[in-house]
């Protein structure tokens, strides 16, 4: 294990957070927290609201109540350009690149929290601006590489397969170099190969960069593999919390997975 | 024949002008994924503020400055009390209160700078050259020729804009996906105002155009309505189909004008002038019910 990958202190603390969207509950009183470093896996039936617990990290939702302690700093809500700003970046349960650009077009938007050159010397294609763009590049070129797929990067990215574009998309999170990786569902849709090599390049994430991932996911297997630690949620309430052993033989978890003998 | 091609060819260049409304249209379709019904208003009212700012005396270069500035404070204005409000909205929503923003400016436009009809002198003169007619016998008049090369600089200025910067790479991730770009930390709100202000300047470009042609009128908000077939036959999103789309529009417009009358009045007897008012429209009807999408428009393949 190299330092790394040493678990560190508590970064993300979410308190008790409710959001509800007219009448209907999504979230309720729900608070856990994410430690540098580590894989933070967010599980439950479907409709359980682990998408909206998402979404209330990223700012695009603004919860009722409860607080988020990020770095120290507290925050009720946030918009979702500031939340990027401060090294949070994801991808979606429905895939969301630029379906008629590139996928280096793609993957070179991942940059742009860390572009500065102004808006004018930018439309002019100055000096500082296109060397701006060419160490842009360097960066997009490694995580090409790092993601393997160089093959593709001319391609836009509505021709690609479903399995090659969920990596795009984690390809465009990652040149954001962001200190906190948010993934919905990063492997649904995919078959067994696919979902392997996911998992390799998730861990390999975590491991070389040091990124701190907080990750929705279906498959019980790849969960229970690579999660550090598993929040459990189930009607838009926890109901588990801990280790993937712990979480497992939690009965209320089982129960909600089950379904309980009447 | 010589005849057809001086028909052609006015028919071309004019279409070009039909282009110019369009790239305002397509801009800001593919920049916010919002059909901009004021995008014709819009021309309207930044050649009136060109001539209502000559009529207080200013010059001409420094009217259409002002009227720049005035478009672009319009674009951010309009960013600001109206779009920002409806992010995430369905796009029928923005379309609506882009057919609320036309009246406004329909309104706020003579209001501010009179409604009698002016004319914009651009000092080009609308009449053939005179080297072309002697040697070839095709009358090409020297203003077309000035807007269409006018028009081909900026749609290539456009074009690298959109292609090759930043500022354009995070327009068309805009257009493509809200959420994914806010994601990333694009600002929406810059990127819709500079939108907006890119579609304003093209709208004055339009206006100085126009307007030197038939006078600032009321009648140019109609006649920016010509973009909708050129838009219908070039695809919604992109920029060389807004130009294709006019010159096919400006050119079948013009033939129409001059070849259907005749062979219906052998018809039908009757008179069968002013064909180009309606033509482009059934044109373009026509080219719906076989390709939807448009020239260079985006098919659409939905899961089902």
């Amino acid at each position: 294990m190299t330092d790394k990958r040493q678990i560190g202190d508590v970064i993300l603390d979410l308190q008790n957070i409710s959001l509800a969207f007219g009448g209907v509950k999504a979230l309720t009183d729900i608070s856990f927290d994410v430690r540098q470093h580590e894989i933070r896996a967010i599980i439950g039936p479907n409709g359980a609201g682990k998408s909206s617990m998402l979404n209330v990290i990223n700012g695009v939702y603004h919860p009722q109540q409860g607080g988020i302690v990020f770095h120290g700093e507290t925050r009720r809500q946030m918009n979702p350009t500031k939340v990027a700003r401060q090294g949070i970046a994801r991808t979606f349960q429905n895939i969301a690149l630029f379906k008629g650009m590139t996928v280096l077009d793609n993957i070179m938007t991942g940059r742009n929290t860390k572009m500065r050159s102004g808006f004018l010397a930018n439309a002019l294609w100055w000096g500082p601006a296109r060397n701006e763009e060419i160490a842009h590049r360097k960066v997009v070129e490694e995580v090409i590489d790092f993601l393997e797929i160089q093959h593709i990067r001319k391609v836009p990215v509505g021709r690609l397969a479903y399995g090659l574009q969920k990596r795009v998309e984690l390809a465009r999170a990652l040149a954001a170099e962001p200190s906190m990786l948010l993934l919905d569902e990063p492997m649904a849709g995919m078959n067994v190969e696919e979902k392997q090599d996911m998992c390799r390049f998730i861990l390999d994430v975590n491991d070389q960069f040091g990124t701190t991932i907080v990750l929705i996911e279906h498959d019980m297997g790849v969960v229970m593999d690579i999660s550090d630690r598993v929040v459990v949620l189930d009607y838009g309430k926890k109901i588990g919390d801990g280790t993937p052993d712990e979480v497992m033989n939690n009965p209320e978890v089982i129960k909600a997975y089950l379904g309980t003998t009447h | 024949m010589q005849f057809f091609f001086e028909v052609a060819i006015s028919g071309l260049l004019s279409g070009l002008m039909y282009s110019l409304v369009a790239l305002g249209f397509v801009l800001i379709y593919k920049a916010s994924g919002v059909f901009n019904f004021a995008q014709g208003a819009m021309v309207y009212f930044a050649a009136l503020a060109v001539v209502g700012l000559m009529d207080k005396g200013l010059p001409m270069w420094a009217a259409i400055i002002g009227s720049f500035l005035v478009m672009v404070v319009l674009g951010l204005a309009t960013e600001r009390f109206v779009l920002r409000k409806l992010v995430n909205q369905p796009e029928i929503t923005l379309f609506m209160a882009t057919i609320g923003l036309t009246f406004f400016l329909e309104g706020l436009g003579p209001m501010l700078f009179g409604n009698e009809i002016r004319p914009i002198d651009l000092g080009i003169v609308d009449e053939p050259i005179m080297s072309i007619m002697d040697s070839v016998g095709i009358g090409i008049s020297k203003f077309d020729l000035f807007a269409s090369g006018t028009i081909i600089v900026l749609v290539i200025l456009l074009a690298v804009f959109f292609q090759k910067t930043k500022v354009g790479r995070a327009l068309r991730a805009v257009a493509d996906d809200h959420q994914a770009a806010l994601s990333l930390g694009i600002p929406l709100q810059h990127i819709w105002a500079i939108v907006w202000g890119l579609a304003g300047f093209v709208a004055l470009v339009a206006g100085l155009l126009w307007g030197s042609r038939n006078g600032v009128q009321f009648a140019l908000t109609m006649t920016a309505l010509k973009a909708l077939p050129v838009l219908i036959l070039g695809g919604f999103t992109s920029i060389p189909g807004a130009i294709v789309g006019g010159l096919i529009i400006g050119a079948s417009e013009k033939l129409a004008e001059i070849y259907i009358p005749p062979v219906m009045q052998d018809w039908f007897g009757g008179n069968f002038g002013g064909i180009e008012g309606w033509f482009p429209y059934v044109f373009a009807l026509l080219f719906l019910l076989v390709r939807p999408e448009g020239l260079f428009g985006e098919k659409h393949i939905d899961r089902v």
